[in-house]
């Protein structure tokens, strides 16, 4: 027997290295990928669809499809950027939707968030207003427009009640998919620890939720600029500040078809930049720092 | 709630029994469902774990050993009898690591330091000091999952530990665990355990690795589980697993565990 002619200490000293052993076997190596990786497998793609979409749509004008006012050359497009730039209005009216859009965003997370927990965590209140809410997800939020300006005029508040109609479900409802989602071992865990209550929903179930969250702050966010462009288009007023919606107004009225493809094109950067600079990175983050990068790609 | 077994602050005994014990399980049922077409999962559980005494629960599946961890753990309650854990809430371990994977190893131990109320400038030294003791030094700022599976295990070994508990529930936590890494952890356990003189109630269905680890074994009947037989261990420690005398006490366990699970073929 082996057990029998080695002493104990021989026998720790044995079990320690073949410990050291395995966890340096078993450990798993995590590295992040490489600048030049980043660029051939991310930005390169992307770069050549766009470049691509560029290249059929001035092929299209060269074959003279259809009339020019109807589809007007890449290069009208960009000359009214380039104007817009030049009378210095174009990040007024970029700013003036931006910022309409992340208020009414903050807001919507400060009045969702709560809203989600009560949604999560009392019955009563998730049997009341857990249907209404996923129904509400599916309700394009641009119905929302006609009753709110018969409530609230043509005014930013009719705008910011849009916002929040078609935000708050979302965030809402993420945080209940989120909660919904935790395994039950954490809480078991948690309440071993003596984590209950209040300081069991702090250390344990919203940072258990927290990926759910944010993929409902995701859609929350997309949700908020749909609905503030379909606002700015329906309801807009010359009282009102110039914003995207009613740049591409305006450009309709005056048939002005470079302006309404230049608006299109900048609703569709301002939505996607602000996904790549806020949302994306945050998502990222968490889901790295858990395990699960593979899940974010 | 029925009378609670205890000794009062003085040391006289109030009630009996007047051996200290780290956790006194006393004619403890327990059934799921409703009343009229409730299951019995627990029949009659009377078992005393002394202080420092490691002592495993054995079973097959359906004879309610996790259920009966769940009550001494205080996650759920006994349908009649009662429970004392004179030291306070115990600690416990489960099968899954059940570390959160928010935290790095280092503050999964740390919060459960602040949640037992260390101050806050003692967690860190002292997170670092129970990672020593499972042999993790580098360990503390790993996240969850770049970690092995024993290494998670040895991370929820420290975490448990954190909780200053004189009683350690563990949940077959050596289950999911490759052979080799499942003996290393049995003499860390060991080891430990004669280091900080816990009592432990250990969980499993594993007959080698209860004779390996316990001074007592307990095998449980199944459906409902009841106390079958106990034997008391006197193999010296530290112990292998591959020992003769392990392997010929696990034998006669082993033939006796058949033996109850054969009694629910015959109706």
């Amino acid at each position: 027997m082996a057990s029998t002619d080695t002493s104990p200490q021989a026998e720790s000293q044995d079990l320690a290295g073949l410990e050291a052993g395995l966890d340096a076997l078993d450990s798993v190596r995590v590295e992040r990928t490489p600048f030049t990786q980043v660029l051939l497998h991310k930005v390169l793609p992307p770069a050549v669809a766009v470049v691509l979409v560029l290249a059929v749509w001035k092929v299209l004008v060269l074959a003279h499809v259809t009339d020019d006012y109807k589809l007007p050359d890449p290069s009208a497009v960009w000359h009214s950027l380039h104007e817009l730039w030049l009378r210095g209005t174009l990040l007024d009216i970029v700013w003036t939707s931006v910022s309409r859009g992340l208020l009414g965003f903050l807001a919507a997370l400060v009045l969702g968030t709560p809203l989600g927990l009560l949604v999560a965590r009392v019955r009563f209140v998730r049997a009341a207003l857990g249907p209404i809410l996923s129904g509400l997800q599916s309700l394009p939020s641009v119905a929302w427009v006609p009753a709110a300006v018969i409530w609230l005029g043509i005014t930013d508040s009719a705008m910011y009640a849009v916002i929040l109609l078609g935000a708050v479900p979302s965030i809402a409802n993420g945080l209940v998919s989120g909660i919904d989602q935790v395994p039950p071992l954490y809480l078991r865990a948690g309440r071993t620890l003596g984590a209950t209550g209040a300081r069991g929903a702090w250390h344990i179930l919203l940072p258990a939720a927290l990926p759910g969250y944010i993929a409902g702050l995701k859609q929350g966010w997309a949700f908020s600029w749909r609905s503030l462009m379909a606002a700015e288009l329906i309801a807009s007023s010359p009282d009102l500040g110039l914003g995207l919606g009613q740049y591409l107004e305006n450009a309709r009225t005056d048939s002005d078809m470079p302006g309404v493809l230049l608006g299109i094109l900048l609703i569709l950067f301002v939505g996607i930049a602000i996904d790549l600079i806020v949302f994306s990175p945050l998502e990222r983050r968490v889901l790295r720092s858990r395990g699960l990068a593979a899940a974010a790609r | 709630m029925a009378p609670a077994l205890t000794t009062d602050p003085s040391g006289t005994a109030v009630v009996d029994d007047d051996i200290p014990a780290a956790v006194r399980i006393d004619h403890v049922h327990k059934s799921f469902g409703r009343a009229g077409a409730a299951q019995p999962v627990l029949d009659d559980i009377t078992l005393d774990v002394r202080p420092g005494e490691f002592v495993c629960l054995l079973g097959a599946s359906g004879c309610g050993k996790s259920t009966l961890l769940n009550l001494v753990a205080g996650l759920d309650r006994p349908t009649a009898g009662t429970i004392e854990v004179p030291g306070g809430r115990p600690a416990l371990m489960f099968q899954e690591h059940a570390l959160f994977p928010w935290l790095t190893a280092g503050r999964n131990i740390e919060l459960a330091l602040r949640l037992r109320g260390v101050a806050r400038a003692e967690r860190r030294p002292e997170a670092e000091r129970l990672l020593e003791l499972v042999r993790l030094d580098g360990a503390y700022g790993k996240r969850v999952h770049e970690l092995s599976g024993g290494m998670r295990q040895r991370v929820a070994l420290a975490r448990a530990l954190a909780q200053d508990s004189r009683l350690l529930l563990m949940d077959e936590p050596f289950a999911a665990l490759d052979a080799i890494t499942r003996d290393v952890l049995h003499h860390e356990l060991t080891r430990i355990w004669s280091e900080t003189q816990l009592s432990v109630l250990f969980v499993t269905h594993n007959v080698r690795e209860a004779v390996r680890l316990a001074q007592r074994v307990v095998l449980l009947s199944s459906r409902p589980g009841r106390v079958a037989r106990e034997w008391t261990v006197g193999i010296p420690q530290p112990r292998r697993i591959e020992d003769a005398a392990v392997a010929d006490l696990s034998v006669e366990i082993t033939e006796e565990l058949r033996g109850e699970i054969r009694r629910h073929g015959k109706h």
